[in-house]
């Protein structure tokens, strides 16, 4: 028997020795591409032991790791107004993930990104532990702090956009209500859960992005695209005459639609279409509408950035905005002046205004200004896109026009120290909207000949206001103080 | 079989003054005494690195711990020094570091635990690695009470078919219960009863090693009878297949039944082994292997958590969150161990499933890497040839077939469980040998200790001095028949 003895002991020693070459294979020759596997949570729980770059706003730090004594060596903060940069810092959590820029910009801030390799590299061989590359935003902390002081000090819900019409840079992006990032990248995870438990079922949904992520119907605001069409194509003029009835027949039904109040638009039989847009008058641009067609109409919207891709500038997914299936004349009337299936991005609205404000030229918006290395050095700078011409320079001029005067026509237009070029908008929705408090819109820009900032805000369901809210009495004070901050400061 | 020992004839003339007496043969208990310390030694060492990287400060576990690996070990090799004096002095060395090691882990991963537990908010679980000090306490039990009560190994060739019978039994208790009595995550392998529960298997394992060293000592001659000559070899006759078909049929119940592929493989690859040894016939490994392909194309076709657990193997990714996530874990963090491992306590084995039983080699992996797997590996072989040479040393069939089926059926497992965990081979529900936490496979893997210790004292035990040449058998007066007498009443 110890022949068959010895041969088991050899073969004993080829299992072993196949179990040796496997584990080899495994943890040698395979081991990068597993331990580089997105599946692998120890990837992200190393993260947490890497000091994760800082994401700033004009010098003030938004979101920043500072070094604890636990085990997951640093803490995600963000230190200033942590409330009004929600929207765009988004949140860093163990539990929950990332949204916002933490998640748009993870590779870079986490320090996986490819572009920091070679930093990588020597911080391993110098025995440094790796850290993240800083973003810089193109927000505008001021402009920021003033929006979200203004939407919070008067309980509304909605938000504010804000962008540099020559560039596409957002200088300011603010939702309400909002939350407070810290309570979710805590390191304590009860404490994290129970923030989680309370903003995920918060009926009014703090951590939604108002700005992006849901659109809304445009109102009143939408007459600038009637118009630019009409304009663009040569259907209307300034002073070509509209009706000026306080109600209208949508074609080829029996419903009725009317103008703010029942007024009629001034006191002609007819109105100019200068006239109609400064009143905003709704059944005038239901004429002009059906005047104008679907076609030129949604094509006109798609140059304006309705419909089209979401632009890949805005590093945190945008909601598409849309016209809507117009089937019939009917339906064209109702989107003609913003209604029916039209919605809208508070983004894609202030885009709006910021392409008028841009001689027609709509560029990209943008919310990375700047990234850099660890060692502060640049690692790419954004570089502003021009998308395409949506209206021309001499469109764009008269709409401007159109809107200067519209905003003489607002409650509280005309006082500021520069010239503000306007459109309001107070969009009703619901199953019953004549009794559920209407969308108040705002969209401008100033100083109206020499464009600096557009902007557009919502206040949802009328504000403070309820049913009597329109977008002059709710939207425009808080548009006109944040255009106060950011022309002051600059 | 070997010859005996050929008689030490007196040949040669005695020097002047006679012999000097011989010196007392050498025991080798103060070097197992030694290797014992250092096993000690190591351990404690891992449990202040384990406390050191997890808490940062030192608990009083350390002592608790460290003070019952001594005691226990202390007095094990007391016992065998008592009543086993001759034996292997690396055996129960070996088997202490793998203990030692295994407490270390699983006291590392009850920390994890607590720490989850802390930061969950939940109650804090049990530390288990009591509840391993207690089942080690108890498995020493066992080894030493067999040292005690078996004073020769060859009166458990008396029991033989009473072992098998047991044996078989045990093996079939879980498929026969009902499943709310012996299913844990899928497997029917347990006998659970409110404040017990344990897994047969690991018990009818030795039983049934037992039963076929007594057959195949008895019944060689069935296994050895003439075949055809064929292909080269001698091929068994039909007829004298019957036992190994029965075997066969049993591991592939096992196998249906019960869903435990290891058990069977392990059962089935001993069993085969065993008749290789006491036959000296290649012929059976190659009916072995035909049957054994034979049954698992069969368990293939036929069984859905087979066709699983192959699939599982060749493509682990494809089901990631569910078949695949244990082998998917199990290889994150055989890479993230590497070569040199990330240091005890400094991994984060707890994201693989049943870090402390099935999956305690991949825990091995990424704590110790590469080099600290090669050495527990080591360590097993080691034990596993020390054990076959206890096979080719001792001088009597049944002692050579049991210290082989002993030692080798450790072998597969170690196969099975590493191959599993490193995806050599589909995965299996296996603990390692003194390793994993769980009471039914400690105390198993004593008792497998305590005989192959036992065997390896009559192995190495000095042979009893013949007082004479056997006469030849022809001038031999009769004697009277008696008993043959145990060696320790000699």
């Amino acid at each position: 028997m110890n022949t068959p003895l010895r041969r088991v002991a050899v073969a004993v020693m080829v299992m072993v020795v196949a179990l040796l070459v496997n584990a080899t294979y495994l943890q040698v020759v395979k081991a990068d591409d597993l331990r580089s596997d997105p599946r692998n949570s120890r990837v992200l729980l190393d993260e947490y032991s890497r000091q994760r770059g800082q994401i700033s706003a004009g010098g003030t730090v938004l979101a920043g790791s500072v070094a604890t004594d636990d085990r997951y060596k640093y803490l995600r903060e963000y230190p200033s107004d942590p409330s009004a940069y929600a929207p765009v810092t988004g949140f860093y959590s163990m539990q929950y993930g990332k949204t916002g820029l933490e998640l748009a910009e993870d590779p870079l801030l986490s320090g996986n990104d490819s572009s920091l390799f070679g930093r990588r590299l020597i911080d391993m061989f110098s025995g440094r532990d790796p850290r993240g590359a800083n973003v810089l935003t193109t927000l505008n902390p001021m402009m920021q702090q003033v929006a979200y002081e203004q939407m919070t000090s008067k309980g509304y819900t909605g938000a504010v956009v804000a962008i540099e019409p020559s560039t596409g840079k957002i200088l300011t992006m603010v939702s309400t209500p909002s939350y407070d990032p810290n309570e979710l990248s805590g390191h304590d995870g009860a404490a994290g859960r129970a923030a989680w438990e309370r903003l995920s079922t918060d009926p009014s949904q703090p951590m939604l992005n108002r700005a992006v992520s849901q659109t809304y119907p445009p109102g009143s605001t939408f007459k600038t695209i009637v118009t630019a069409a009409a304009l663009s194509n040569g259907v209307a003029g300034p002073n070509d005459q509209f009706t000026a009835a306080p109600n209208i027949t949508l074609p080829g039904t029996s419903t009725t639609l009317e103008n703010y109040n029942g007024s009629t638009c001034g006191d002609q039989a007819t109105a100019s279409l200068y006239e109609a847009f400064r009143r905003s008058c709704n059944t005038a641009f239901v004429e002009l509408g059906v005047k104008v067609g679907a076609a030129k109409l949604k094509d006109e919207a798609a140059a304006f950035g309705i419909g089209v891709e979401d632009p890949p500038g805005v590093p945190i997914p945008v909601a598409e905005s849309t016209v809507g299936p117009i089937p019939d004349n009917a339906a064209l009337g109702q989107s003609s002046i913003g209604q029916r299936d039209v919605s809208m991005t508070p983004l894609n609205v202030a885009v709006i205004a910021a392409t008028i404000a841009n001689g027609g030229t709509r560029m990209q918006p943008y919310l990375v200004d700047q990234t850099q290395a660890p060692d502060l050095s640049e690692l790419s700078k954004t570089k502003p896109v021009s998308i395409g011409q949506a209206v021309s320079p001499q469109v764009a001029s008269t709409l401007t026009d159109l809107m200067v005067a519209s905003e003489a026509n607002t409650a509280g237009g005309g006082r500021s120290p520069y010239q503000i070029a306007s459109k309001t908008g107070t969009a009703e929705h619901g199953s019953n909207p004549r009794n559920t408090p209407p969308h108040a819109w705002y969209m401008a820009f100033a100083p109206a000949q020499n464009p600096k900032i557009a902007i557009a805000v919502i206040v949802e369901n009328g504000g403070d206001r309820a049913l009597a809210a329109t977008g002059g009495s709710v939207a425009a004070p808080i548009a006109r103080s944040v255009l106060d901050a950011g022309l002051a400061g600059g | 079989m070997s010859a005996p020992p050929p008689p030490s004839a007196g040949a040669f003339p005695s020097p002047p003054g006679g012999f000097a007496p011989a010196p007392p043969p050498s025991t080798r208990r103060n070097q197992e005494l030694l290797l014992l310390a250092g096993a000690a030694g190591i351990t404690t060492v891992s449990l202040f690195i384990v406390e050191a990287s997890q808490e940062q400060s030192i608990t009083t576990d350390i002592a608790k711990y460290g003070v019952a690996f001594l005691a226990l070990f202390g007095i094990a090799h007391l016992a065998v020094r008592r009543f086993a004096p001759f034996a292997d002095p690396l055996l129960l060395p070996i088997v202490a570091l793998l203990n030692g090691l295994g407490l270390v882990l699983i006291h590392r991963l009850d920390l994890a635990e607590a720490q989850k537990a802390a930061y969950d908010a939940t109650s804090v679980p049990s530390p288990d690695a009591n509840q391993q000090i207690m089942w080690t306490g108890l498995g020493i039990v066992v080894f030493i009470s067999l040292l005690i009560v078996l004073r020769d190994y060859r009166t458990l060739a008396r029991y033989t078919y009473t072992l098998g019978l047991v044996g078989l039994v045990a093996l079939a208790i879980p498929a026969l219960l009902p499943s709310r009595f012996s299913e844990v995550n899928g497997a029917k392998i347990w006998i659970r009863l409110p404040g017990f529960s344990m897994q047969p298997g690991e018990f009818a394992k030795i039983l049934l090693i037992i039963f076929f060293a007594g057959v195949l000592v008895a019944k060689r001659d069935l296994f050895t009878a003439a075949g055809k000559h064929f292909l080269g070899m001698e091929w068994p006759r039909p007829r004298d297949m019957g036992p190994i078909l029965i075997v066969w049929i049993v591991c592939i119940g096992v196998l249906v039944l019960e869903k435990d592929l290891g058990t069977s493989l392990l059962i089935f690859g001993t069993v085969l082994v065993m008749i290789y040894i006491a036959t000296e016939r290649v012929g059976w490994l190659i009916i072995g292997g035909g049957l054994l392909a034979l049954g698992f194309v069969f368990a293939y076709q036929l069984f859905g958590h087979v066709r699983v657990r192959v699939d599982t193997w060749l493509n682990p990714f494809d089901d990631y969150h569910n078949t695949g996530y244990q082998i998917s874990q199990s290889m994150f963090g055989f890479a993230t161990g590497g070569l040199a491992g990330t240091g005890l306590g400094s991994g984060r084995p707890q994201q693989v499933p049943f870090a402390k039983t099935d999956f305690i080699v991949t825990t091995i992996g990424e704590e110790l890497g590469l080099i600290g797997l090669t050495a527990v590996l080591m360590l097993f072989l080691i034990f596993i040839v020390r054990g076959l040479r206890t096979a080719l040393a001792v001088r009597d069939s049944f002692g050579k077939l049991l210290a082989a089926g002993l030692s080798f059926t450790i072998a597969i497992q170690i196969f099975v469980v590493v191959g599993g965990v490193t995806k050599l081979i589909p995965l299996t529900g296996l603990t390692t040998p003194f390793i994993s936490y769980g009471g039914s496979s400690l105390l198993a893997n004593y008792a497998l200790l305590g005989l192959l210790i036992k065997i390896s004292d009559a192995a190495r035990a000095p042979a009893p001095t013949r007082k004479r040449p056997p006469a030849p058998i022809a001038d031999a007066a009769t004697e009277m028949v008696r008993r043959p007498e145990s060696r320790a009443s000699e």
